[in-house]
């Protein structure tokens, strides 16, 4: 080495020149990773703006209208000139609409799930399954012009002469027909990830196909069953456009599926739609009917997530 | 031994038909809940097909060339979509520049870079939980944050903005589908010749999980365009009959960002807007955007399905 020391000046050049490129190289990749991190952390920016916001307006709110009344109240009526602010008429029309959707979707999901998971041949499987992702994929405010211009009318004619023309029935029911591909592409998963093993068991012991789909397919996949019915309690209490459509604007505390009566959700659109000003108590009641929203979807899921816990199977 | 021969003998037919009457009748359970299936199966498909139909037998007569020309009228035989579909156009440009970027990003940070700690748990359960939140509750977090706080009013910018983080749970899961889908081998082979980890993943992994991607993006964007209620909630107006300045000018500096900031309304607006009066000449023509709606939407699932065919017929690792 020293035998050559005109040699070492460009070298110790070139490292130089290396070591400082290479500096910059890793400057510029930390650059990129706190980007990248900037990205993934606007998830947790997100959920916590959505909860302080509606957790300021909601004070605001609260300053104004006592918790109480809040809850007691049987009238809604926060666009009248004699306002009332009970949240039960509108809790009413939302667990009503609900309960229609998932009195629907359960069962049909369920049996969907059973029956493309153990039952359908491998093919009709194939066909079936984009079909049914379409109801998912469409547009609701679409569903909420069939609830109402379509479904309304046909039970009007057959079955209820006297439904009236806004009702939770019709929306009810065409968000449980669209909520059940989300339990049965859910469910189907879970019964699917059930070990095969199981299932040769069962059948080497002389069990049918239905006693192995019932009794030992199901119960094993519980967990991710109880997971997809969750999703669909979500989803049928957030749902907008179809109620906001066909089920009526008028808060009614009422649990008669065969009444009109307004929704949580189609409270916040109608208020929407009319130019409230903004920090009036009118504008702040839709974040604290949000509020309402948010924690009643939050309860369902804190309850799902119980339910999974204690029928979790692993395997 | 010849006491019990004796006693099961004659017994034993009767438990053979016992057990022919039971394998029969476990049989045919079975069928009728194949029958069951098939029939539930059904429902849910002849509903799609009815509502489909019912929304084209309506809405076909009034489609035609001025229908998406004309803006929205207070006599239903002129009005048209001009203003709604521009509108949707152009919210979905700001949703698809808002959301990639930050979808990608996210879901490269998490698949490539977080380490198991409890940032990254944080994170993780977040894209979780907002893919549950409703999406009328994102309405109120833009009304709030973007119209008010950041005063964007209820313009282009917060309707794209809105969307935007809605789909992100939806982009974010799709691209660490496909990130995970290219072996490890790959990123080695990169690094062994040197490769930084942002060359790794420019020049290897974003090319190789494109296709991937893209369907997510599809799919969160075919989501967006039919969203309603959070876009309602942020307060765009029902009845436009201007056009926003056009984002590409004549004259220097050739683009124009006036639009961002102009009141707008989007074709499931528009749809809502018609179908809520009692008069039926407009529920036809909101049938009519329904329909528009509806093809848009299913052509774009369309796009994303043949897109993950091709993906998977092409790439064998």
């Amino acid at each position: 080495m020293s035998a050559h020391p005109a040699a070492a000046v460009p070298h110790l050049g070139t490292v130089v020149e290396a070591l400082s490129h290479k500096r910059s190289r890793l400057l510029k990749e930390k650059a990129i990773q706190m980007l990248l991190m900037f990205a993934a952390l606007v998830a947790v920016f997100t959920t916590i703006a959505i909860v302080s916001i509606l957790l300021i307006e909601s004070l605001r709110f609260f300053e104004e209208v006592s918790l109480v009344d809040f809850l007691t109240d049987t009238l809604w009526t926060p666009l009248f000139a004699d306002p009332h602010y009970g949240i039960l008429p509108l809790i009413s029309g939302t667990l009503t609409v609900a309960a229609v959707a998932l009195i629907v979707a359960i069962p049909m999901g369920t049996i969907i799930a059973i029956y493309l998971s153990e039952f359908a041949h491998h093919r009709v499987r194939e066909t079936v399954k984009p079909f049914l992702e379409m109801l998912e994929a469409v547009p609701t405010v679409v569903f909420g012009y069939f609830a109402l211009l379509f479904v309304t009318p046909l039970l009007q004619n057959t079955i209820l002469p006297n439904l009236p023309g806004f009702n939770m029935l019709a929306p009810g029911l065409v968000i449980g027909i669209f909520i059940t591909p989300y339990i049965s592409s859910v469910a189907e998963d879970a019964m699917r990830a059930v070990p095969m093993a199981m299932r040769e068991g069962a059948y080497a012991m002389g069990s049918t196909k239905l006693q192995v789909a019932l009794r030992i397919v199901t119960p094993a996949a519980t967990s991710g069953i109880v997971a997809a019915y969750v999703l669909a309690v979500s989803r049928a209490i957030g749902e907008t456009m179809v109620v906001a459509i066909a089920a009526g604007l008028n808060p009614t505390l009422t649990f008669n599926p065969m009444e009109p009566a307004a929704t949580i959700t189609a409270y916040i659109v109608q208020v929407a739609l009319g130019d409230l000003p903004h920090g009036s108590l009118g504008y702040q009641s839709i974040f604290a009917a949000g509020l309402t929203l948010v924690l009643m979807t939050l309860g369902f899921n804190i309850f799902g997530h119980w339910m999974r816990k204690r029928y979790r199977e692993a395997y | 031994m010849d006491v019990t021969m004796r006693t099961t003998a004659p017994s034993r037919a009767p438990q053979m038909a016992d057990m022919r009457g039971l394998i029969a009748s476990g049989k045919r359970k079975q069928v009728l809940f194949a029958a069951l299936g098939l029939f539930c199966t059904s429902i849910a498909l002849l509903t799609l097909m009815a509502a489909f139909l019912n929304l084209l037998i309506d809405g076909l007569p009034r489609l035609s060339f001025d229908f998406l020309t004309s803006f929205p009228s207070r006599r239903a035989e002129q009005a048209g979509i001009l203003s709604a579909w521009v509108g949707s156009a152009l919210v979905m440009l700001v949703t698809m520049f808002a959301a990639v970027p930050l979808g990608v990003g996210a879901a490269i940070y998490l698949e490539e870079y977080a380490k198991k700690n409890w940032i990254t748990d944080i994170i993780e359960i977040n894209v979780t939980n907002l893919a549950g939140v409703p999406s009328i509750v994102y309405g109120l977090l833009a009304l709030g944050l973007f119209v008010y706080q950041f005063g964007f009013g209820q313009s282009v910018l917060s309707a794209g903005l809105t969307l935007a983080l809605l789909i992100l749970p939806i982009v974010i899961v799709a691209t660490r589908e496909a990130l995970r889908a290219v072996p490890g081998h790959m990123r080695e082979a990169a690094y062994a010749l040197g490769a930084t980890r942002w060359q790794m993943i420019s020049g290897h992994l974003l090319p190789y999980s494109m296709g991937g991607i893209m369907t997510g993006v599809i799919i969160g964007m075919a989501r967006a365009i039919g969203e309603t209620a959070p876009i309602i909630t942020i307060g765009a107006l029902t009845f436009i009959a201007f056009l926003p300045e056009s984002p590409i000018t004549a004259a220097p500096p050739f683009i124009n960002f006036d639009w961002l900031w102009t009141q707008f309304t989007v074709l499931p607006i528009q749809m809502f807007n018609w179908v809520s009066r009692p008069d039926r000449a407009f529920q036809l023509n909101a049938a009519a955007a329904g329909v528009i709606l509806l093809l848009m939407t299913l052509a774009m699932n369309a796009c994303a399905i043949y897109i993950r065919y091709q993906v998977r017929k092409k790439i064998k690792w």
